[in-house]
């Protein structure tokens, strides 16, 4: 099983929260790997706000390569940031070579450029980087969007915490939304690219569970929009269909729950909106999933949310504070950063419900 | 030394021969009163006999003329095989028992100098189906648990009808909402299993009835929303006037034949059919019409189809369609016309090496208007042909149905236009398992003929046995209008035995369901497949499995 978490907070926090979150679930993970995304950035990146960053795990070639192609597209190198790493010989992790997140401007050429233009650009700087990269294995590139880091590795969770230096805090890194994970896919093989969480376009997405319609939903996918490659792991499909609902068909969140999760026909019947959501049905059935999952989501604006699959096979539980908000697996994560909470408002999401926590960290509960 | 015809017709030369047991006969003559071929008839045998009538042993010959059962011996009353006399007979005193070295087809066809015609499917085909060595493989209980098939609920149902890609419904968002702007093509959401087009005339009244009456109670009263395709010959004007109409597909034939009288009856409908069901071709015998001869054509079926006593040959193709695109814009948009495109209006056509550009056609149609594609494979086959066709042309539905999702999946349209398939499902008797297969493999559901008629008591079966589907003469009443043979038919107990075989094959699909983990159809899964066998795995992009 994998162990998934997001934190929500008015405040910056430094990773070590989500380590801290994903240590204590120790148990339901084997230890083979984690992996965050940090979305609304303090730090070293707080003055960058409106700037790609690109997050990329390369050998030295692969940084050239990098750097390259995104000095042939025009882009310039603003700040680079490099973790400081601490090896050690007993440490069980597999480290790249470089760990690089750079923070560059857009090509002049992109200066008029409308915010559809500019987040095609980066879709397709990405994606030809990535290509570059894995033809010679020389890295891997996990996102190229402002106000976004990824980190994903292969290892002990503690130990890439060590390595990186991630359990102290200090001001270096920093950010309002930290969604992780521990454990790698145990679908396929282990590889980085195969651990949540996954991003693309400001959509960020963990999943905790089996896609058993992988292969529906991957057929399907493959043909709707250049970002979605991959597949390393059936989870990458939740992110595809919440950006494709959200971002391409631009439908209302809540339309996500119906899409994945449809409601069986015999309670869409009893809908006034019935019509509309057999026909989502029926034109979206490819992208039903089935088999147990319990999903994390963050938007681009920040909204972050948690669903289930329709049987509520997968376990989640959100738990707050005026201004800290955490989703996670067991509730055992959020005791330890926020044992001074009122339990009694937890929520274990059921599976029909999605729960939506919005930039004021109001969090609402949705009924599909 | 007598003398002898060596080209006459012998008993040897047929398929089936007569077993005769004198000593346990009874002369009763139900067997010969029973057999609707005519292939035996009581007559008289001179027998010598020797008899003793002293109280010492003082043996006699004698001859006698005794009553016998005899095998009619020409080429218009040879025996099926049915086994009727058989199953009439109280001291198992005959039956018919197979001849394999029979040489009839070209005895008959040298006398008639006619095409040998039959029913049944392929009479060819001995080796293992390619179903039958495809496993569901993909049994997960730790990672995906298993569904209970008794406590879970599941979701059966399968489109039928124009499914528009997301971008083109005409949504708008108020309050948060999604909303229709405009009007969509219809899309009924039914079992996912039909039973397939037998037209009545094809069927005797009684069988049609039955299969009408088990639709309606598997709908109304068991909760399995099937849909029957009336085939092409037209249908009792009481049915169309009838709410029962929700549940029927129309089919539309080359010879339109009944079509008259439903365009008629529109007027008068107080429901609008489940569908229309377009018949290009059909998979036992490809780029044949369909036949029904004159002995078949009674009163009831030439008022129905507005014809007199003749053959009825639906030709081949449809008289003045000659393309794809004709077929769209005049069939399938005067269907959807004609009912105000509130009902789906669907295709069905032969498999063929060529179904998939058919299907690629259908897909980029600009109309948005062919609501299913009906695919039909060589095994399938209810009612007349020529031998010649059964036996000889069509293709094999697995493979063209796969083809055919595959095609729609590189498009990135699968789903949009439904895939329905059939041709020898449920040939194992276990329609489910077929259907499920078929599902995974990309079908949105399947089509079944003549396990109907298996159900309803038909003796036949691919292996030459009756196989009289085209002589009016059905043994059982089933493929017949001959009112004596139709009597033969229980109505009540075809359509209780339907309905109950639905009701098993709805709980066995949901035990095939719930060990993958799914609560709705697993269309296009195809990894939960595994195949037995290397050529079939490599074919249909299964694993293989060994």
């Amino acid at each position: 099983m994998c162990r998934i978490g997001a934190i929500k907070s008015k405040n910056y926090l430094h990773p070590s929260k989500a380590l801290y979150l994903m240590r204590s679930q120790q148990k339901g993970h084997d230890n083979s790997g984690f992996a965050m995304v940090m979305q609304d950035l303090g730090g070293v990146f707080e003055n960058y706000k409106d700037l790609p960053i690109l997050s990329l795990a390369c050998t030295d070639r692969g940084m050239k390569i990098a750097d390259d192609i995104l000095h042939e597209a025009g882009f310039v190198r603003m700040m680079q940031w490099t973790p400081e790493v601490h090896p050690r010989d007993w440490l069980k992790i597999e480290p790249m070579p470089n760990y690089i997140f750079e923070v560059v401007q857009y090509p002049k050429s992109y200066k008029y450029a409308s915010k559809d233009e500019k987040e095609e650009l980066l879709v397709d700087m990405r994606l030809k980087i990535r290509q570059a990269l894995e033809e010679n294995h020389e890295g891997y590139v996990y996102s190229f969007w402002p106000d976004v880091i990824t980190l994903k590795e292969i290892g002990d969770p503690t130990d890439i915490g060590e390595y990186f230096g991630l359990w102290e805090e200090n001001d270096e890194l920093k950010a309002k939304i930290i969604t992780a994970q521990c454990r790698q896919n145990t679908n396929y093989d282990i590889v980085r690219y195969a651990a949540h969480p996954f991003f693309l376009q400001g959509y960020t997405a963990l999943a905790n569970g089996e896609n058993t319609f992988y292969e529906k939903n991957k057929n399907f996918q493959e043909k709707l929009y250049k970002g979605y490659i991959g597949f390393e792991s059936d989870s990458q499909c939740f992110l595809y269909t919440l950006h494709y609902i959200h971002k391409i068909l631009k439908w209302p969140l809540i339309y996500y729950k119906h899409v994945i999760t449809p409601l069986p026909f015999e309670d869409i019947e009893k809908r006034e909106d019935r019509e509309v959501l057999k026909k989502i049905r029926a034109s979206l059935a490819h992208l039903e999933i089935n088999g147990p999952n319990t999903i994390i989501g963050v938007l681009p604006d920040g909204t972050l949310f948690t669903c289930c699959d329709s049987k509520k096979l997968r376990p989640v539980v959100v738990g707050y504070t005026d201004d800290t908000v955490i989703i996670t697996s067991e509730v055992t994560g959020i005791n330890e950063l926020l044992p001074e909470r009122n339990w009694e408002k937890d929520i274990y999401p059921h599976e029909r419900e999605m729960v939506v926590i919005n930039n004021n960290l109001e969090v609402e509960r949705w009924q599909q | 030394m007598a003398t002898m015809r060596v080209n006459e017709l012998a008993k040897d030369d047929f398929f089936w021969q007569i077993e005769y047991k004198h000593d346990r006969c009874t002369l009763c003559g139900r067997c010969v009163a029973a057999c609707p071929f005519k292939a035996i008839e009581a007559r008289v045998e001179r027998r010598r006999k020797v008899v003793s009538d002293d109280i010492t042993p003082n043996p006699k010959v004698i001859f006698q003329t005794v009553p016998v059962i005899k095998q009619v011996v020409n080429e218009y009353n040879f025996c099926r095989g049915c086994g009727i006399c058989e199953k009439v007979c109280p001291n198992d005193a005959i039956r018919p028992v197979r001849n394999p070295d029979h040489r009839f087809q070209a005895k008959y066809r040298s006398v008639t100098g006619d095409p040998f015609k039959r029913g049944g499917r392929n009479n060819l085909v001995t080796s293992a189906r390619t179903l039958d060595k495809i496993k569901i493989g993909r049994i997960s209980q730790m990672t995906d648990p298993s569904l209970d098939a008794q406590r879970h609920t599941f979701d059966l149902l399968a489109p039928f009808g124009r499914v528009l890609p997301p971008q083109e419904i005409p949504f708008e968002i108020k309050d948060g909402k999604l909303v229709e702007r405009e009007h969509t093509p219809p899309v009924r959401w039914i079992y996912p299993i039909i039973i397939g087009d037998m037209s009545i005339g094809a069927l005797s009244w009684r069988m049609w009835e039955a299969l009408a009456i088990a639709t309606a109670y598997l709908n109304e009263e068991a909760g399995i929303p099937i849909r029957m395709c009336t085939g092409e010959g037209g249908v009792p004007v009481r049915l169309l006037k009838s709410r029962y109409l929700k549940y029927m597909i129309l089919q539309i034939a080359s010879g339109h034949f009944g079509w008259n009288r439903i365009i008629n009856a529109m007027p008068e409908m107080v429901e609008d059919p489940a569908g229309i069901l377009i018949k290009i071709g059909q998979g036992a015998k490809p780029g044949d019409g369909g036949l029904l001869q004159a002995k078949k054509v009674a009163k009831h079926i030439q008022e129905i189809r507005g014809v007199p006593k003749a053959d009825l040959l639906s030709p081949p193709n449809h008289q003045g369609l000659y393309s794809i695109e004709e077929s769209v814009q005049k069939m399938f948009l005067s269907f959807n016309a004609a009912f105000k495109f509130r009902v789906p209006v669907a295709i069905k056509v032969a498999a063929s090496a060529t179904s998939v550009s058919v299907y690629n056609n259908l897909l980029r149609d600009p109309y948005n208007i062919v609501g299913g594609f009906f695919l039909d494979g060589i095994d399938g086959g209810t009612g007349a042909a020529h031998e010649i066709s059964l036996d000889h042309t069509g293709h094999p539905i697995v493979s063209k149905l796969r083809d055919c999702y595959l095609a729609a999946v590189h498009q990135g349209k699968q789903g949009q236009i439904p895939l329905w398939a059939a041709g020898g499902m449920g040939k194992g008797w276990n329609l489910a398992a077929d259907a499920f297969k078929m599902i995974c493999l990309g079908a949105n559901g399947i089509f079944t003929g003549k396990l109907m008629l298996q159900l309803a008591g038909c003796v036949g079966n691919d292996n030459g046995k009756c196989n009289a589907c085209n002589t009016g003469l059905c043994p059982v009443g089933i493929c017949t209008q001959n009112p004596i043979l139709v009597k033969r038919l229980d109505i009540d107990k075809v359509a209780e035995n339907i309905v109950n075989y639905f009701l098993s094959v709805d709980h066995e699909l949901k035990k095939l369901m719930a060990p993958i983990g799914n609560s709705s159809l697993p269309v296009g899964r195809s990894d939960a497949l595994i195949a037995t066998d290397k050529a079939v795995a490599d074919r249909l992009k299964i694993q293989y499995a060994c």
